[in-house]
């Protein structure tokens, strides 16, 4: 709703989509909720395979905005590619894996490769941050679009691994990721709404480590 | 051994984006000047101070609350609160992380004073069309 009032649908498309796609996931979520219950194996399901489906979704709105960074140097479909590759190989490290599973396979793959993916994604939005830095990117909305995805990817990631390490306290990591996905949409809203497309900083200003 | 890797990894970038998302709303408010106003009502008279924060962020609360501005003041309370960690921790250890950490929380003061602004001109607004309507 923010971008569209700003008129940056189109410039974002993907990250949009994406945004749109959460809503409808959200909706049906709440729908399942309400019909069958926290603790049924319907929500369950549908909860993990819309997990992996809208991760994917960040990802390619990720890529997005490595076209944005990289549009001068003209590297978009080296970047695509990349990102096709790099998404192969990730579903194929899940599928080695969760092989060895005999029972529910493809559940475990879809959790596998959701977990795999926020990491990745964590992996590949440090180096975008990264390559902004040393291109001295100065687009105030596009540095908070970013910095608030590499937020929300390293907050998942770090839920994922503490699950694997404390697998007896699933309910502290399953009522988390709710909370923590609420985070993205108010950033990004907050990108879209307070800061004008034209809005520039200075961006030695915000790395951790001065420059 | 693996979850603990990516634990400490997915942690570490945490931190980093956290604070690098922080500097990047502050950064964007500190363009604004502050109005007499403001300046009348929190005392602050030429820079904003680390201490300012608290008394700031106790008007901001006095004021109708702008939905839009609600996650960015509670990103910098936030992050106010780990440099005030940090300032009475390690930073006893290193003077320069301490002038650090005083500049970063004299900035989100400023942060919260621009917010403070913008409330009042918000229920300004708001009192104005109840008065006219």
């Amino acid at each position: 709703m923010c971008a569209f009032a700003r008129h940056s649908v189109r410039r974002y498309l993907a990250l949009n989509i994406y945004m749109l796609a959460s809503l409808l996931v959200t909706i049906l979520r709440y729908w399942m909720f309400s019909h069958y219950g926290f603790g049924s194996g319907e929500y369950f399901y549908f909860y993990y395979y819309s997990d992996a489906l809208l991760t994917i979704g960040l990802y390619f709105g990720l890529i997005n905005l490595y076209s944005h960074v990289l549009n001068e140097l003209q590297a978009g479909q080296y970047v695509r590619l990349a990102a096709t590759l790099l998404l192969a190989g990730t579903a194929v490290f899940s599928y080695l894996v969760v092989q060895q599973s005999s029972d529910r396979m493809l559940t475990r793959f879809v959790v596998e490769l959701s977990q795999n993916l926020y990491f990745v994604g964590l992996v590949l939005t440090y180096l975008l941050w990264g390559a902004m830095l040393k291109m001295r990117e100065t687009r105030t909305r596009l540095i908070q679009l970013v910095l608030s995805l590499g937020l929300y990817f390293s907050a998942f990631a770090a839920n994922y691994a503490l699950r694997n390490l404390y697998p007896s306290l699933h309910m502290v990591w399953g009522y988390l990721p709710p909370l923590m996905a609420l985070s993205l949409p108010l950033a990004w809203a907050y990108a879209f709404w307070r800061v004008p497309e034209e809005a520039r900083l200075a961006p030695a200003r915000l790395a951790v480590i001065p420059r | 051994m693996m979850a603990a890797l990516i634990l400490m990894l997915s942690v570490a970038a945490l931190l980093q984006f956290f604070v690098s998302y922080c500097r990047s709303l502050i950064a964007a408010s500190r363009k604004q000047p502050l109005s007499e106003e403001v300046r009348d009502v929190t005392g602050i008279k030429s820079m904003t101070t680390g201490d300012d924060f608290a008394r700031v962020v106790q008007l901001l609360h006095l004021c109708p609350e702008r939905p839009d501005d609600r996650n960015g003041i509670q990103a910098i309370g936030a992050y106010f609160q780990l440099l005030s960690f940090l300032r009475s921790s390690i930073a006893r250890l290193a003077p320069a992380l301490r002038a650090w950490t005083e500049m970063e929380r004299a900035q989100c003061a400023y942060f919260a004073a621009v917010a403070l602004d913008r409330r009042i001109a918000f229920s300004r607004e708001m009192f104005a069309q109840q008065m006219g309507g």
